[in-house]
């Protein structure tokens, strides 16, 4: 992955966070309780069943290459219980995405939050503060959570 | 004088909280009617059951294991589920589902159970399912289950009866055999020999439960609860459902924009 990490920390306490699990796919692809933060330019939000996709740019530091990403969300209903729309984004808006990544390696992951050029947040399966009751659902304790925060196209 | 003022004072305030606290109280429930738009009393996320069954969780823990006949675990290690203990990864699955074939009953109370219309009549009662918006009927007309079964069917052929004023059992057969529906998400297997039994309780106006047994001999040895008094609130009558459906289309491009990268598979599915 082609990004400056900027900061590493463990989250020891069990946060109190409602957490819908997901109901198509479970966590066997996922890293469980690492978290990265990234920033980029959208290039689609493909709103659809059975989870949403957004899918954005993340310029490379340094003159490295563009890096695409593409991070799932919820199921249509339940983004539109926790105010996301089909019109969220557009195309090259400037988002900050914080996503839990897949174990490939590869740059997809399951977006948990992203902020708009506007301030605004959005957050699904508990938001970036979910991460210790996300791996508790997946079975780790917290001592197995670790954030860290990644930021890339500075 | 001064004593009643004394217990004015002192009586007055306690009536006040009584009172409150009883209109506080839920309006009990009608009789024999279950109609109206319920969700989750734990909020959407509760009856999802992505994990397994609500009662039985398919979680490892020796307490939800399920008694399986030999023929039963092996349809159910046959199985490529998404969720649960033996979860295979985003893109290597043989759930019907992911096929947008019918989830069928009991599944449809077993998965995504969410905001749930249910309307009735003199002969019949009606679950609208959210999920693949997706109905089955429930007669109460006095039938009794089909001795044969005409055609199976992906929801079977169900009757209820009222069993007091203020709970359904419903008794279902005739459901597709085990190479078209799944019990859950997570691969547990049920056969064309099933029979489920509902009940759908209404407590007070606004709070209903349902409890599910699973009685089928040809994967289990034995009756299970599914569902153990799940449950469900009394929603706005106003509320419009949103849609969740099954797009192949969609789907397809789900796969291969994120299915098959996180599972490390290259090409569609």
């Amino acid at each position: 992955m082609r990004t400056n990490r900027v900061t590493t920390f463990a989250v020891a306490v069990s946060l109190i966070v409602s957490v819908p699990l997901m109901g198509h796919h479970g966590n066997a692809a996922f890293d469980v309780g690492k978290e990265i933060t990234l920033k980029g330019t959208v290039t689609d939000w493909f709103w659809a069943n059975p989870h949403c996709i957004l899918q954005f740019d993340v310029k490379g530091a340094d003159g490295q290459p563009v890096e695409h990403w593409v991070t799932e969300t919820s199921n249509p209903p339940d983004m539109i219980a926790t105010g996301w729309t089909k019109t969220s984004f557009k195309s090259g808006d400037q988002v900050t995405v914080t996503a839990q990544p897949v174990k490939s390696g590869k740059p997809v992951g399951r977006l948990l939050q992203v902020v708009l050029p506007n301030g605004k947040m959005l957050s699904t399966f508990g938001g970036a503060k979910g991460a210790a009751a996300r791996a508790a659902a997946a079975g780790a304790g917290p001592a197995d959570v670790k954030v860290e925060e990644v930021i890339s196209g500075r | 004088m001064l004593n009643r003022f004394l217990v004015l004072i002192l009586v007055f305030p306690a009536g006040l909280t009584l009172s409150s606290v009883v209109f506080a109280q839920p309006a009990p429930a009608p009789r024999h009617d279950i109609s109206g738009t319920w969700e989750p009393v734990n909020g959407r996320g509760d009856g999802v059951q992505a994990g397994g069954v609500k009662a039985m969780p398919n979680d490892g823990k020796p307490e939800h294991d399920l008694p399986y006949t030999p023929h039963g675990l092996e349809v159910y290690r046959s199985h490529k589920a998404l969720e649960g203990k033996d979860a295979v990864l985003p893109a290597y699955y043989n759930d019907p589902r992911n096929f947008c074939e019918p989830i069928g009953f009991p599944r449809a109370d077993h998965y995504n159970l969410r905001q749930t219309q249910i309307l009735q009549n003199e002969f019949k009662v009606v679950i609208l399912y959210e999920y693949a918006q997706t109905w089955r009927v429930i007669w109460t007309d006095g039938r009794e289950l089909p001795k044969e079964i005409p055609e199976e069917r992906f929801y079977g052929y169900s009757v209820g009866k009222w069993v007091d004023d203020t709970t359904l059992v419903v008794q279902t057969v005739g459901m597709m055999p085990e190479d078209r529906v799944w019990l859950d998400s997570t691969g547990r297997p049920i056969s064309d020999k099933l029979r489920v039994e509902e009940r759908w309780h209404r407590v007070n106006h606004d709070r209903l439960e349902l409890s599910v047994t699973i009685d089928d001999p040809k994967m289990y040895t034995k009756p299970w609860v599914s569902m153990d008094k799940f449950p469900m609130k009394l929603a706005d009558p106003h509320t419009d459902v949103p849609e969740m459906y099954c797009s192949p289309s969609e789907l397809e491009k789900y796969n291969k924009l994120f299915g098959n990268a996180a599972s490390n598979k290259e090409g569609k599915q």
